[in-house]
C-alpha cells in the first residue's frame, strides 16, 4: 500500500497533501483516486481501435452468426498492446455459394484499410453456419512466430 | 594542379553512383510485373515465403513449407524479406496481402489458411494431380488401405 501511494504521488503531486493527512475524508479521497490510476496495464486496458474497427466492418459487411477477433500480437516480437497480427473466425451464410479462395479474398478486401495500414498478419477461418455446427468449433491456433517481421 | 584533381574526383564518382541507383530503381520498377509473371510460371509450383525452406523465419511460411514437405513436392521458393520488389510485387501480382503465397500451375492458390485447410481436406492432392504431380502421401496411404 505504501508504494502505491509513492507512485501516485510521483504522477500527482497534490496527492503528497492527502498522503500525510489521516483524516477519514481524504483517505476515501486517495482511495478512489488510487483505484483510477493504472499502475501496471493489463491488456484489457490497452485500446483496441483496429480490433473494434475490424469488428464493425465484418458485422456491418457478412452479418455473422459467429464472429472471433482474437489479437495474436502478443505471440510476435511486438511491443505491448500491439494490433498487428489477428485471426480472424467468421461463420456467415455469405459464404455458402462462395469457394474458400473468394472467402478469404472477401475478408480481405473488408479489411483492407487495416491490412494496408495497421495489420501485418491476418489468419482467417471462414465457415458457414453448416460448417461451423459440424466442426468442433475449436479454432487452431496459429503457428509461433520465427522472427521474421521484415519491417 | 592535385588539389584540384582530388576535390573534383570525389565528387564526380559520387554523380555517377547517385546515376546508377536511380536507374537500377527505375528498369526494376517497370519490370515487376513481369519478373512475378516469369517467376509464377517458371515451376510448377511457386512459393514466395519469409525466409528460405530450410530456414523459415515465419510461422506461416514454415507450415506451408512443411505442408509441401509431407507432399514431397519440388518447388520454387522466392525469399520476399531479401527483395521488396518482389514482396510488394507478387501482393499486387496476386491481388492478396500477406506472404507466404502458394502458386500452383501459375495461379495462385492461396496462403497459409488455405493450404493447410486444402491439406486436411484432401483437396491438396487433388491441386497438385491436376498440375501432374503425384503426392507423396498417396504412395503413404496404399499400403495402409491393403492392410
Amino acid at each position: 500500500m505504501k508504494r502505491l501511494v509513492q507512485l501516485v504521488s510521483v504522477n500527482n503531486l497534490s496527492m503528497i497533501y492527502y498522503r500525510t493527512s489521516n483524516t477519514p475524508h481524504h483517505y476515501s479521497t486517495s482511495r478512489s483516486l488510487l483505484k483510477n490510476t493504472p499502475l501496471k496495464m493489463s491488456d484489457d486496458d490497452y485500446p483496441k481501435p483496429v480490433e473494434t474497427a475490424m469488428r464493425t466492418k465484418l458485422t456491418e459487411k457478412l452479418t455473422p452468426v459467429h464472429l472471433d477477433i482474437i489479437n495474436e500480437s502478443f505471440m510476435h516480437n511486438v511491443p505491448k498492446g500491439s494490433e498487428s497480427h489477428f485471426k480472424v473466425v467468421v461463420v456467415s451464410d455469405i459464404f455458402n455459394d462462395l469457394p474458400l479462395l473468394k472467402r478469404h479474398r472477401l475478408v480481405n478486401e473488408i479489411l483492407d484499410y487495416e491490412l494496408k495500414n495497421q495489420v501485418h498478419a491476418l489468419s482467417i477461418v471462414a465457415k458457414t453456419p453448416e460448417q461451423w455446427d459440424a466442426s468442433n468449433k475449436n479454432v487452431e491456433s496459429s503457428p509461433a512466430c520465427r522472427g521474421g517481421f521484415g519491417k | 594542379m592535385i588539389a584540384i584533381k582530388n576535390i573534383i574526383t570525389p565528387s564526380i564518382n559520387l554523380l555517377s553512383r547517385t546515376n546508377s541507383v536511380t536507374n537500377g530503381c527505375f528498369f526494376r520498377g517497370i519490370a515487376q510485373k513481369v519478373d512475378i509473371d516469369k517467376l509464377v510460371k517458371n515451376n510448377k509450383v511457386v512459393l514466395f515465403m519469409k525466409g528460405v525452406p530450410e530456414e523459415p523465419r515465419c510461422g506461416f511460411s514454415n507450415a506451408v513449407v512443411q505442408i509441401l514437405r509431407m507432399h514431397n513436392v519440388k518447388y520454387d521458393a522466392h525469399d520476399v524479406l531479401k527483395d521488396d520488389s518482389i514482396r510488394n510485387g507478387v501482393k499486387e501480382y496476386s491481388n492478396w496481402p500477406t506472404i507466404p503465397q502458394v502458386f500452383i500451375n501459375g495461379e495462385f492458390v492461396g496462403g497459409c489458411d488455405i493450404m493447410l485447410q486444402m491439406h486436411q481436406s484432401g483437396d491438396l492432392i487433388k491441386e497438385l494431380e491436376k498440375a501432374g504431380i503425384k503426392s507423396a502421401l498417396l504412395d503413404e496411404s496404399t499400403p495402409e488401405d491393403k492392410k
